[in-house]
Parts: C-alpha cells; structure tokens; sequence
C-alpha cells in the first residue's frame, strides 16, 4: 500500500511541509496556537457534547449504553471547485438510484436490457413486491441520500457506498460545526465557511414537497423512530426538534379508511408525510413482520390509496445493496447516457466464478464485505486481518459467493488528527447528504468526516472506534 | 402534542413526587421508631409506612414480618416493587428520556442526575445516619426537580400535565396517609392526649412538612380534627386534598382554553372541588371520616383515568 494522500498536505505530505491552499490559513493559525490552547479546547469539546447530549448506544455493549463519538477538533476542509464536482456528482447519482427504482418496480428496462441480472433485482431481500402495485407521490424513492465517500488522490474520488435506505449521521454533521463555532469563532472569521445549519429547513421542504396531491401546503410531517432504545433515537429526536415536527412511534399512529393519523392531546390529526426511520419490515405487521410492534396496522394501505408518502420509499433498500452497487457505472450510462462524475471503487462480484478465484486468491490484500451488511459489521480488512480470520471469510466466501464483494483495499485520504501521540495523519471518508424533492435537490454543502482514530485502520464506523470531524466546504 | 408525549410528562411528574412520598414514609417510620420502647416502639410504625404505601401483599410475599431492614429495603431500593424510590427515580427518568425535547435541560438534568446519582449510592453499608442522608437527598431530587419545572419550563399544554401528575399523585398520597391514620384523628370518647398520641399526630404532620404550618394556622396545641381539617380542606396547605383539587381543576382549565373544548375530566375535577370548598370538617366527621377519605381515593383514581381517556391515549 502507497503512502496515502493527505487532505491538509497532499500526495507527499509531512506534517511540517506546505499545505494545500485550502488549510494554508488553518495550518497559519495552527502553528502560531500553543499546545496548551488545543487541550483545553479538546477537553471543553468534550464538556459540549456530554451536556448537548449527544450519544451513540453501541450494539452489545450494555454497560456504556450512551457513549459519545470521539470528535476530533481539526476540521476537514474541502475547497470550493472541488465541492461543485462533487455536487455535481451527487445530484447525478441521486438522480440515477431514482431512476433504477422507478425502473425495478415499473417497466423493468434495465433488466431487460441485460444492465443488471434479473435475480440480482428481484430476488434480493430487499426488493419489496408491493412496490409494484404503489407508486410513491411524485414519483421519488430516495429522498434522502447519504453518499459514503473516498478519496485516494488530488482529484481521485470514488463512491464507496450508496445508502438509500435511512441515512444516519447528519445531526453530527450539524452539532459538529455548532460546536466548532463555539470553540473557534476566530477561525470562521479567517474563513467563508459555507453553512450546513440550514440542513433541517432543507429537509422539512423536501418533506413537504412530496406529500400527496392534494395535502395543503402546510403539510404535516412526522419523524418515525422504533424508540429510545435504538441506537440512533438522538437523532431522530435531534431532527424532529429542529424542524418542529412530532416525533412519533408506531403506536401513535393509527389508520383508518386509508388515511393515517396520529393521536394527539387535542384528538386524531392528518399525517401527509413520514419520515420513517424503521426498516421496512417493520413497518406495517399487516404486511410485513405480523409481529413487529414498531410500525403501524394498515400504513401499506394507505400508502397505496396514495393518501401518505414514506420517506425513503418502501423498497428503495435495493438501490443501495452491494452487489447492485458494483452495476452503477452501467446504470449510471443505461439512464443518463453519460459517464458517472463520481466513479465507483473497482470491486470484484463474488458471484462471478473468475472474480471468486481472483478475491481468494488475494484475501489478505483486499477488503471483503457483505452484500447485506452495514455499520462496518461482517467485514474483512485483508491488510489488518489474523490468518484465521482470513481462513474463515475463505470459507464463508465458497459456501455464500453471492453474498459477497470485493474491493482493493484503498490508501483512503488522511487528515491531521489529535491522538495521544500529538497530531497524527488518520483515514478519514466523507458522507454528504443529498435532499430530492418534487421542486428540487437540495445538497447541503459539507456532510459528515468520519475518521478512523487507530493508527492505520481504514475503519470509520463509529460503531468501531470511529470518530467525527467537522466539515468544511469553503465559499471561495 | 402526541398523547404518548402528555402521558410521558403525566407520568413523569407522577411518579417524582411519588418517590418524595416514600422518602417522607421513610422518614416518619424512622422517627416513630426512635421513640423509647413502650412509648409505641413495637414495629407497628414499620407496618404502618408499609400499609400507606398501599403494596403490603407484595411486601408480605416478598418479606414476612415488617421490621426496620425489610421495610426499608422494599420502599426505597426493592427492584422488585413497581413503586420503590428506585422504580420511581427509574420510571421517571425512562419517561423524560422518551421526551426529551418537550423539557427544558434544567428538567431533563434533575431527573437524569437524579438517577445516576442513585445508581452510585450503597445501599448495604448504609447505617441510621447514611439512610436518613439518602432520605433527605430523595426529597432534594424531587425538589430540585419541581424548581425547574417551575423555573425553566414553557407555560404550555406540557405544562399542563406536569402538573397535574404532580398534583394527582399528591392528592393520592395524602388520602392514604389518612386513610391508614384515620383513627388517631377520630374525636375519641377515651381520654386522649397522651405522649404517644402526640408523636403520633405529630409524626403525621411531619409526614407532609406540615408541623410549622399547623401553628401558624391554627395557633393552638395539636388537636387531632384540626390535623384532619389542615390535610383536607384547608387550601393554604399545599398538600390539603382541596388544594391538589384546585390546581388540578386549574391545570385542565388552561387545557379547555388552550384547546377550546372542555370535557369529562373538567367535569370531574369541578365537581370534586366545588364538594371540597363547601365542606366542613365537621360535617365530614358526622359521615365518617374513613367513609370520606376511601371515597376520595377512588374518585381521584377515577379522574386520573378520565384525564387519561381524554388526552393520554
């Protein structure tokens, strides 16, 4: 593996060396700041997060049930030609997934125009057969799209994932930069930061552009959580709060003549659009799992009376599978008849005979994931991986070939990061969220840094020991 | 607002004073308990704290005999019963967990501090003097609970039931410290005013910080029907089942106003309110002081169910 680029110093970065013009007035102002001043700040950043609250459960961890995302105070700065090329490519992309699931659940044509394989699309465990029968308002199946990023050189970018389901990270985002600006208001006097807090007025629009005909201009959006026990109840919370809509569970919803309404203090009141933060199979137990107690009796029906709109669509989740994902090149010129802005990573389909002997092959040298798999979890980092580890996806990957891909394992860009060793290079990626609405696509500039805080891990999830960085997108 | 978010903030507020009403039993039992023996130290101040706290099948199944060690175990640190000072602490804070963003930080803070705080209390080293600390810290939460309620929160519909948690369960907990006492309040025919009599009625006055009250209301030596009048009708004490009455009639006013409709639960509450403000204590003891206080406890059960039916659900 080559020394990788770093985002403050470039391709043959060193910490002392000249920086990119993008951080010559950060690295400026860094150099003249003594020590003792980012200490305090970092403790301080950590006194905010603990009292604005913002806390992440693990999965398996009982004890540290609310634990909090390291925050790293060194921003990660994106300068202003190199965002409108990534805007450009989101907007393409998003467009692309929109396109792919009118495709799947309408006419087909990708399919039948030998883009993609049949069984990929409609065997895959998250394509939803009721999708076919209902068309969502406004024709729109991925409102909200979180774009998991990489970068491996100047102006290299790739798209490591899509997720087009429910997105998650985009309240870190946002408490990220209040944060920073009460840390640091001197910096934001140095530099036109373009804003990000305009993320929730973005996203209620977008919401209220894709009610159903029909609903009135103010129409009424909920925020849909499973509950406080999940792990990301602090942003579906933090979300509802700020765009001032009601965050809602399952049981305070109801339907009744395909029409869906929540209770209230003051008796039933009409619900236009959901912003569902429940997966799909939990949903709706009269279509769904008969015995989820997170969703709402009758939701599908009304879905499909057209009377709700669900935001992401029910059945968007096949749009950003793993294995579909290795086609978006094809689709991307199947629907546009243009060249992806934003290529994808080279990945090997496990389900291919010759692409299968290749990653076994070279297990230790390539990332392999599952095609299902989320949050880091099921994972191998051949560079990082024990043989026995290795042995073990070997085996996984013989008896289950179409559950997985393979990717190089990629130098991801660095950036400067405080660890008990001072100021480190550590590998970071970046998720931009992407708002389409029936009016237009809003794309807020910035998103969220993760990085991976261990010396030489390529692994940013925060459920992994991954930590935030604020994101700067600067206006010039 | 969602009905599940005005349950959470009912609930919420039902369930801290509660705990403070323990942490008030408590403390009574232990000072009946200090008495010198044969002045009424026979363990019946233990089974007494455990008849008002209303659990006493749960206790007798769970424990037996009450005594200092099983009595304190059970209200104030028993996982096991629903209404212990943990349960409560724990309850309380689920439900401002749940809704978080109708609170104020200073709310959502004395309630989750309140709860971490227990978690790192010691239950078994502690002697007399760590658990009458614990006991004084419960009523601290609860109070530093209510000042920010009433210093920081919005003056809304979550307001609104807020308070009529609070007030709901107080009226329930001053009903059952009458309704287990009832008879040393009652004008006996044998000669009364002993020295037990006196800690007793004392002792019941403690139980709601009413001693200081008592004299400045009434300005006379403890006389056991202005005891009974003080907790019932009097409407400067804010634990008197007519002031918990007025401010529950007050709370779902604002709501009738803030929502124009008006309901059953208005209904109620006026009803039992207008009964209390035309009272006399006198006329309470001619038909029976137990008779008033058990139909009471009912019919406030009945209104919690009312106010749940109209807006909770």
């Amino acid at each position: 593996m080559t020394a990788a680029f770093d985002e403050m110093f470039g391709a043959e970065g060193q910490v002392d060396g000249a920086p990119r013009s993008a951080y010559a007035a950060l690295d400026k102002w860094m150099k003249a700041s003594p020590p003792e001043f980012f200490d305090a700040r970092r403790r301080q950043a950590e006194l905010f997060f603990r009292r604005i609250g913002i806390t992440f459960a693990v999965y398996g961890e009982a004890e540290s049930h609310e634990r909090l995302i390291p925050f790293d105070i060194v921003p990660r700065i994106i300068s202003g030609k190199e965002w409108r090329r990534l805007e450009q490519g989101l907007i393409q992309r998003a467009a692309v997934l929109n396109a792919f699931l009118q495709d799947v659940y309408g006419p087909g044509e990708c399919v039948k125009a030998g883009i993609i394989p049949a069984g990929l699309v409609y065997g895959n465990s998250q394509y939803r057969v009721e999708m076919t029968r209902i068309r969502p308002p406004h024709d729109i199946y991925v409102h909200i799209l979180g774009a998991d990023l990489v970068r491996v050189g100047e102006d290299q970018f790739y798209v490591l994932e899509d997720n087009a389901r429910t997105p998650s990270g985009v309240s870190y985002m946002l408490e990220n930069r209040e944060v920073m600006m009460r840390l640091f208001p001197e910096l934001f006097a140095r530099h036109r930061v373009a804003p990000v807090e305009t993320y929730t007025d973005s996203l209620l629009a977008t919401l209220r552009s894709v009610a159903p005909e029909g609903s009135s201009k103010d129409a009424t959006a909920v925020v849909l959580t499973p509950g406080p026990y999940n792990s990301a109840f602090y942003e579906h919370s933090f979300l509802a709060d700020k765009m001032g809509v009601e965050l809602v569970e399952g049981s305070d919803l109801f339907v009744q003549d395909a029409r869906v309404f929540m209770r209230t203090t003051e008796g039933p009141r009409r619900v236009d659009v959901i912003y569902r933060r429940v997966d799909d199979d939990f949903l709706d137990p009269l279509t769904f799992k008969p015995d989820s107690a997170l969703g709402v009796p009758g939701l599908m029906a009304a879905y499909e009376a057209g009377a709700v709109t669900v935001v992401n669509a029910v059945g968007a989740g096949v749009a950003d599978d793993k294995a579909v994902y290795t086609y978006m090149p094809d689709l991307v010129r199947f629907y546009t008849g243009k060249e992806a802005i934003l290529p994808n990573v080279p990945t090997w389909r496990c389900r291919e005979t010759d692409a299968l002997a290749y990653v076994l092959d070279h297990l230790p040298e390539l990332v392999v994931k599952e095609v299902n798999g989320s949050g880091g979890y099921g994972m191998l980092v051949g560079p990082t991986a024990t043989r026995s580890e290795i042995e073990v996806f070997a085996h996984k990957l013989k008896t289950d070939p179409e559950g997985f891909i393979a990717q190089p394992t990629l130098a991801l860009s660095t950036c400067p990061t405080f660890t008990e060793k001072g100021l480190q290079p550590r590998h970071v990626d970046l998720r931009p969220f992407v708002l389409t609405g029936s009016d237009q696509v809003r794309v807020t500039p910035g998103g969220l840094t993760r990085v991976a805080l261990t010396e030489g891990s390529l692994v940013v999830n925060s459920s992994q020991g991954g930590g935030t960085k604020d994101t700067w997108v600067l206006d010039d | 607002m969602l009905s599940r978010t005005a349950d959470s903030l009912y609930w919420l507020a039902r369930y801290v004073e509660r705990a403070d009403f323990l942490a008030r039993i408590l403390d009574a039992a232990m000072r009946m308990a200090s008495l010198p023996a044969g002045d009424g130290a026979d363990g019946a101040e233990w089974d007494s704290a455990i008849a008002i706290s209303d659990q006493r099948e749960a206790f007798v199944a769970a424990y037996g005999a009450a005594d200092e060690q099983s009595v304190r175990r059970f209200l104030a640190f028993d996982h096991a019963n629903p209404s212990s000072i943990r349960s409560c602490l724990s309850n309380a804070r689920n439900n401002a967990r749940a809704v978080r963003t109708a609170l104020t930080s200073e709310v959502w803070e004395a309630v989750n501090d309140a709860w971490n705080q227990f978690n790192l209390m010691d239950e078994k080293g502690m002697d007399m003097q760590a658990f009458a600390r614990f006991i004084e810290w419960t009523k601290a939460a609860a109070r530093s609970f209510d000042g920010a309620v009433h210093r920081t929160q919005l003056r809304n519909d979550g307001y609104a039931f807020l308070r009529l948690g609070a007030a709901i369960e107080r009226a329930d907990n001053t009903a059952r410290i009458l309704d287990v006492k009832y008879h040393m309040l009652l004008p006996a025919s044998e000669p009364v005013g002993g020295g037990l009599d006196y800690f007793q009625w004392s002792t019941i006055l403690r139980e709601v910080s009413a001693h200081t009250a008592y004299r400045w209301v009434y300005r006379e030596s403890i006389k056991p029907w202005l005891v009974a009048d003080l907790l019932i009708l009097n409407r400067q004490m804010p634990r008197s089942l007519a002031s918990c009455s007025a401010d529950i009639t007050g709370q779902l006013d604002q709501l009738g106003q803030a929502y124009g409709r008006r309901g059953a639960a208005q209904r109620a509450a006026t009803a039992t309110l207008g009964r209390l403000t035309s009272l006399r204590i006198e006329q309470i003891f001619q038909s029976g002081l137990h008779e008033f206080v058990t139909a009471f406890i009912d019919e406030n059960a009945r209104l919690s169910n009312v106010i749940a039916e109209q807006y909770l659900m």
